[in-house]
């Protein structure tokens, strides 16, 4: 069991003519993903790895039957291609692409949201079932099948805690990059529910930074709603203030916003904090061996 | 992006959002000449990006172009928070009746547009924020259309109904559309006058942009000004790094943004002090690698590096080649750590074998390692 991706995920890729596009398809094809076609406007007909290409999405869905799309396309095209795939009625949309404009994904996130679509991104490196299928830039081989869920913001430090965990024979059920941009389709809460109630999944670890207030919304939910052990790694205690920041973001956030707050919020919801990639890796370790030994 | 204040305003002009009259000036004469025009009574105003120039003595008035010319030679070359003061603005003082704030940011927990407005203008917001939370008011809106409703019952609480509703609902009208059409990240004018004639005015203004919308508005990337940035932190984006600079002696060269985090945390848990941000992206040009190095030794003190790169797209093999190609170019007179874990780790930890470099495997090992060796430790 996993949640958003398994080996039945039809995948179809937008871009997959371009550089990035060609070479996740073929790592994402060799690491067992059914990948039914790609779209490239004006290139359909050609085929990419064995995969035809269709001139749209809406085509590509008709011909293949897709149930989801990942998005390599040039930051300038990416939030017409996330249009698009919503256009086109596919439940699972990842996109990848970083540098799309915030105030294009703000009538977007509210957009999939009322189809009841997902959307995973922008600015992340995507979905991974391990042993079923990967959408996405992850490395395949650090991944090892196993019931540990796992959601993050960041990219190269996923698979640095994904490592970790694997490397003490913690596999994992879903392994989530939900993006590093200020406004994203899919966050912790949303995706903790689905985690609560997937028979695979035994616990989650959640990979936070600094910006925003999700992290402590998270935890307010997470006291309220998850039953499951819940670990959490929070990067950005050392990021100098008001680099990103303007001062009227500083009020909305208030006391929010920093990795001491949003260490502090899960801190009172009953979440662990680690302050490093082994201790956490070694606290879910000594929790989840121990709770299979008391079973 | 931040631009500076004489530059927000021509963008107020121009959108027809009331502003004083006024002209930048460099030089002390061409200050007395604005004031000749726009005067007799002037505001003298620093042009820098930091906020608090008011409180560092970065705003002048003057009743006479003579003291127009000596405000602005008070003025031009003072250090505000590390900015030296280039530009002056000069322009005509305000007959203030009533001090208001509005602004306009991205909400990221709305995932949409706020509104922030009060009657308490003038001052920090941050500090009225905190001190009297109920004199903020705010309208979150989740989409890009003006919240006009929401807007018009909020108008007449900014001046205590001393100006017209329609004007300030107007203004905000106007200064909506700027923020969406220009890719606005947050615009602010605080504060917003009732002038003695009964008009709003803008008498300050600050708009800062979203980098990632930077590429369909040529006209304001233009406005970027290289003097109040780091020009380690150009450099470094010119090669396509992304740096900043912090206060420690530690080096650190990472690949991904949130692994570039983590190892400066973990750094400063066991004690020591990271010297920057670098984050050398996820392509594997060796090129890359021989930039982030003269990156991080072009600051003075710096003891020892640590090079903490997971490979995933990056190879590990490349990056080697690329540390040893910077060996090879310049020189490096503090000890290297380096970690490659991930993809081609093996050939990469191959190709470094024999060299001058302190190889560890683990990622608390590694920072460990370059802690002791910065104290001069054993290797």
């Amino acid at each position: 069991m996993s949640i958003l991706v398994s080996r039945e995920t039809r995948l179809i890729v937008q871009g997959i003519t371009g550089r990035d596009g060609s070479f996740h398809a073929g790592q994402m094809l060799e690491y067992g993903t059914r990948v039914v076609g790609g779209v490239t406007p004006g290139k359909g007909g050609q085929s990419v790895h064995g995969v035809p290409v269709f001139d749209s999405v809406a085509e590509a869905v008709e011909a293949t039957q897709a149930n989801a799309t990942v998005i390599y396309v040039p930051a300038k095209f990416a939030a017409g291609a996330v249009r698009e795939a919503s256009d086109a009625g596919i439940p699972l949309i990842v996109c990848i692409t970083e540098g799309i404009p915030a105030l294009d994904m703000v009538p977007l996130y509210h957009l999939v949201r009322e189809r009841g679509q997902v959307l995973i991104g922008p600015n992340c490196p995507g979905v991974v079932t391990p042993g079923e299928a990967k959408i996405g830039i992850m490395p395949g081989a650090i991944h090892a099948p196993g019931r540990i869920g796992v959601v993050s913001r960041s990219g190269t430090l996923t698979y640095e805690i994904v490592h970790a965990l694997t490397l003490r024979g913690l596999g994992q059920s879903t392994c989530i990059g939900i993006g590093g941009d200020p406004i994203v389709g899919t966050h912790f809460r949303d995706l903790l529910p689905r985690f609560e109630q997937d028979e695979g999944t035994d616990a989650v670890v959640l990979v936070g930074e600094i910006g925003g207030d999700e992290e402590e919304r998270t935890a307010e939910y997470i006291q309220e709603h998850v039953a499951k052990p819940v670990f959490a790694f929070i990067v950005g205690q050392t990021a100098p203030e008001g680099k990103r920041m303007g001062h009227a973001g500083a009020i909305v956030s208030g006391g929010l916003g920093t990795a001491d707050s949003k260490r502090a919020a899960f801190e009172a919801a009953g979440v662990p904090v680690a302050r490093t990639i082994d201790e956490l890796a070694d606290q879910v370790r000594d929790r989840m061996v121990g709770e299979a030994h008391d079973a | 992006m931040k631009i500076h204040e004489y530059q927000a305003k021509a963008l107020f002009r121009e959108a027809g959002i009331p502003v004083p009259e006024g002209r930048v000036a460099g030089l002390p004469e061409e200050a007395a000449a604005a004031a000749t025009d726009f005067g007799p009574r002037v505001a003298v105003k620093a042009q820098v990006h930091a906020g608090g120039r008011g409180k560092a003595g970065g705003v002048k008035l003057a009743t006479s172009p003579d003291g127009a010319r000596s405000a602005a030679e008070a003025i031009l070359g003072m250090d505000i928070k590390g900015s030296t003061v280039r530009k002056v603005l000069v322009e005509r003082a305000s007959d203030i009746r009533k001090e208001a704030y509005l602004g306009i940011i991205l909400d990221r927990s709305a995932r949409g547009l706020r509104i922030i407005a009060s009657a308490a203008g003038g001052m920090d917001i941050e500090e009225v924020a905190a001190a009297t939370p109920e004199k903020i008011l705010n309208v979150v809106t989740p989409s890009t259309e003006f919240p006009e409703a929401e807007v018009r019952d909020l108008a007449p609480r900014l001046f205590e109904d001393e100006a017209p509703a329609d004007q300030v609902v107007e203004i905000a009208r106007r200064l909506w559309d700027l923020f969406v059409t220009r890719d606005g990240s947050l615009v602010e004018i605080n504060p917003l006058v009732l002038s003695g004639d009964g008009s709003v005015v803008a008498l300050d203004g600050k708009f800062n942009f979203d980098d990632n919308g930077l590429y369909r508005h040529p006209e304001i990337d233009a406005l970027r000004d290289l003097g109040e940035e780091n020009p380690h932190e150009i450099e470094a984006k010119a090669r396509g790094l992304s740096y900043v600079e912090l206060e420690g002696d530690i080096g650190c060269m990472v690949n991904g943004a949130g692994l570039a985090m983590a190892t400066m945390d973990i750094i400063h848990l066991f004690g020591g002090h990271p010297a920057n941000f670098l984050d050398v992206g996820g392509s594997s040009n060796p090129e890359k690698v021989v930039h982030a190095f003269r990156l991080i030794l072009a600051r003075p003190g710096i003891k020892a590096i640590l090079i903490n790169i997971f490979g995933g797209i990056t190879r590990c093999d490349d990056i080697a080649r690329g540390i040893l190609q910077a060996y090879a170019q310049i020189e490096i007179p503090v000890p290297v750590v380096v970690r490659l874990t991930g993809t081609n780790a093996e050939e990469g930890r191959a190709l470094l074998e024999g060299s001058a470099l302190h190889p560890a495997e683990g990622f608390e090992e590694a920072v460990r390692k370059v802690l002791e060796l910065a104290q001069g430790g054993a290797s």
